[in-house]
């Protein structure tokens, strides 16, 4: 047994993370949340949405196709298919990169699309899912499909459960945007959602629950470098044990969840994917409470990215596994345990 | 990332189990926990077998008379014994765990011909004598003093929270060798007889009834000074390495046994109807989900040893913080299994929340536990 990372795993991570900082650094974070809020897909719009509305919105189709390139989206999709033929574990490892520079859009959709919707392995589609409940679609008007829908003729992928995609204008018809939460994040109300296909609920939830952990980890990071840097008292507040042991239990969250979603990569089972989901969803959101309270009033700013942070982990807390949806699955895998001698 | 165990591992666990298979039917009982004399024969028994069948010392280096094994033989072993309900470490935890690692990596070739042999045999029991009535978390402020006089140290002071010094025959002792110098630099590591004179061993009661622990004064006590592992005044750095063993691998046996305990937990809701109530039965879930991830923690933990040596890293302070809460949290769920039951003193797993209580405190306090993974792996600066 060796549970680390392979020589190959961490240049994969480093790759990932170096064209992330290149491509999508916090300018380019900001100038997207300036744009969302100008009117994008993510201001508080009323009436229908316009599917044709993409060029200002939250979804950068230049990065999209960058990332479809990189072999992002077609990461685990066999060589012979045009992809990387990677498994779930480097999935892991590139969405846990992806959630740390907080980059928005549908990428486990589309991700889950690759090698079904047309265009989705190359990052040509947007792909997104009925993935939260509520009604609620993210990113419908910017995206060219659905993936998943009930009661159509099912497109059956090779061994894999149904999986049907929907042309994005079709849901979009009766479609009502709703403020969102996050910028970043921006959603719809429909009356009939799609259904996102059952297979790729564990998936789902898993490739979610990377991008939560590399969330909990940048927050982790963004306190423990202003608890430096920040001085009061005559000396920086990260030496008051009040704030050290924020950050400490910060960082043990962060890489127990890690671990979790580490392991359920390599097992796929789905008792231990849906505890990842609920220990990463529990990082990401309360590692972004504790930065904030570590940067004190200045984490209450706009100008702050923590509540970027924050919001989207609310956001993704909610898509593919909800906390009670994962205890449930989990007790009840627990009772089938505990009925073997 | 890999999961699997090579073919040498899987044999290894193989022939661990059919080994165990046969051996714990013919155990006697388990003692009482208050029948101190029969915990002790007990504890020692279990040792003599391990020793007997060749397990005994198993990742302890081999020229101090272990078995080399890797790391992760060692998690392999401790996994199958507790699946099986071996017995646990007990009264040997010290010796096996940390006094005996730290001797045979300080230890002069003598030291070690002296002490590891009757530890790994089962003839020999340590305690541990670290803290004082005032260093506790601020241990290097010990004020128990040896001074030289011919070829011994005579020993005055005294030592509290000794686990196990009722029946133990070696005391790992920390005492102040020069009062003069920094309150790090002056210390030094002593073996010291349990039955040399001077030494009185007062039980002290714990919250859960028992005697787990115990004071001991020191009264002009005699230790040789060829009893001392490491130079004079440089005891802080031996402690640092037994402190080092003590977080290392000390709570991996415990992960298996807490998922055994939250399998019971869920037949006896289930036969009970409590199961039905949502929030327990999700509180179960959930705790199922953490004790997953915390034996998926000890594993990254152990690969990484394995990896970098088989010296235990800081994830020791990071797995110790999250899984004494997540004990706590398991025998509070426990009483909410049995509802009212929880007040009676004898059921099951009432004792063990009883002694959970202890898992934040002993081994360093989850605050200092804090200290350290802020300032050592996030570099946060020192306070005053
Ligand atoms: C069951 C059990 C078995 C034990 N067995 C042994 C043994 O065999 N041998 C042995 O030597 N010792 C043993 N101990 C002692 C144990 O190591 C100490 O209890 C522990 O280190 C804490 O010291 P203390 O009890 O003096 O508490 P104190 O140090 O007095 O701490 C009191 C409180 O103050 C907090 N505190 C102290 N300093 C700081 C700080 N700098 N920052 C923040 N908070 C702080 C602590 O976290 C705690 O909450 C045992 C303890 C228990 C409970």
């Amino acid at each position: 047994m060796d549970f680390q990372l392979t020589e190959d795993q961490r240049d994969l991570r480093a790759g990932v993370r170096e064209l992330l900082a290149g491509r999508y650094g916090r300018e380019a974070l900001r100038a997207a949340v300036d744009r969302a809020e100008a009117g994008g897909a993510g201001a508080a719009a009323t009436g229908g949405v316009d599917p044709g509305a993409r060029g200002g919105g939250v979804v950068d189709r230049g990065l999209w196709r960058e990332l479809g390139a990189a072999g992002f989206f077609a990461l685990r999709l066999p060589e012979a298919a045009g992809g990387v033929g990677l498994g779930l574990p480097e999935a892991a490892l590139v969405f846990e990169e992806a959630g740390r520079a907080l980059l928005p859009g549908p990428l486990v959709a589309t991700h889950l699309a690759a090698g079904t919707v047309p265009g989705a392995a190359a990052g040509e589609a947007v792909v997104t899912a009925a993935d939260l409940g509520g009604g609620l679609i993210a990113y419908l008007a910017e995206s060219d499909a659905v993936l998943g829908a009930a009661g159509e003729p099912a497109e059956v992928v090779a061994g894999a459960e149904p999986a049907v995609a929907v042309a994005a204008g079709d849901a979009a018809a009766e479609a009502v945007a709703v403020a969102s939460v996050d910028p970043l994040t921006p959603l719809v109300r429909v009356p009939h959602p799609p259904v996102a296909a059952a297979g790729h609920r564990a998936e789902g939830a898993l490739l979610t629950a990377a991008l939560q952990t590399g969330s909990a980890l940048r927050t982790c990071e963004l306190a423990v470098r202003y608890a430096k840097e920040r001085e009061q008292f005559g000396q920086p507040v990260g030496a008051f044990q009040a704030v050290k042991h924020l950050c400490a239990q910060m960082l043990v969250r962060a890489e127990v969840a890690r671990v979790a979603v580490y392991a359920a990569a390599v097992t796929a089972d789905p008792a231990e994917i849906a505890g990842a989901k609920l220990l990463a969803d529990e990082a990401a959101v309360r590692n972004a409470r504790d930065c904030l309270q570590v940067h004190g009033g200045m984490g209450f700013t706009w100008e702050a990215d923590v509540h970027l942070h924050l919001k989207r982990a609310w956001v993704r807390a909610e898509q593919w596994a909800t906390a009670a949806e994962a205890e449930e699955l989990l007790a009840a895998e627990l009772l089938d345990a505990a009925a073997m001698p | 990332m890999d999961l699997t165990y090579t073919d040498e591992e899987q044999e290894f666990r193989a022939r661990l189990r059919e080994w165990l298979g046969k051996v714990l039917p013919e155990l006697p009982p388990k003692p009482s926990p208050d029948d101190w004399p029969g915990r002790r024969a007990h504890d020692l028994g279990w040792q003599r077998r391990l020793y007997d069948a060749g397990y005994a010392g198993l990742h302890w280096p081999a020229d101090a008379g272990g078995r080399g094994a890797t790391p992760t033989q060692h998690l392999i072993f401790l996994e199958e014994t507790e699946r099986a309900g071996a017995p646990y470490v007990g009264a040997n935890f010290v010796g096996l765990l940390h006094a005996g690692p730290t001797i045979a990596a300080e230890g002069t070739a003598e030291q070690r011909a002296r002490w590891l042999p009757p530890v790994l045999r089962g003839d020999e029991v340590w305690c541990q004598g670290f803290s004082e009535p005032d260093a506790g978390s601020d241990l290097a402020s010990l004020r128990t003093r040896a001074v030289r006089d011919g070829d011994d140290y005579v020993v005055t002071g005294s030592k509290i929270w000794t686990s196990h010094a009722e029946v133990a025959d070696w005391c790992e002792l920390l005492v102040r060798t020069d009062p003069h110098a920094a309150k790090h630099r002056g210390i030094s590591w002593l073996a010291m007889p349990m039955d040399a004179p001077g030494v009185t061993v007062r039980p002290l009661r714990t919250l859960a009834g028992s005697a787990e622990f115990a004071e001991m004064f020191l009264d002009e006590v005699r230790v040789p000074a060829a009893n001392r592992v490491g130079e004079e005044n440089d005891g802080w750095r031996v402690t640092m390495v037994t402190l080092s063993f003590e977080r290392g691998t000390a709570f991996v046996g415990e992960v298996v046994a807490c998922r055994r305990v939250l399998a019971a937990l869920a037949r006896e809701a289930r036969s009970t109807g409590r199961w039905d109530d949502p929030v327990l039965r999700r509180r179960l879930g959930r705790l199922y989900g953490e004790f997953g991830a915390l034996w998926r923690l000890t594993q990254w933990n152990v690969s990484d040893a394995q990896r970098t040596g088989g010296v235990p890293g800081t994830g020791g302070s990071v797995f110790k913080l999250r899984y004494s809460h997540a004990r706590q949290e398991l025998y509070d769920t426990a009483a909410e299994v049995l509802g009212a039951g929880a007040l009676e003193a004898d059921r099951e797993w009432v004792a063990d929340r009883l002694s959970s209580l202890s898992y934040t405190i002993a081994a360093g306090t989850s605050q200092i536990q804090q200290n350290i993974v802020a300032e050592r792996i996030l570099g946060l600066p020192k306070g005053r």
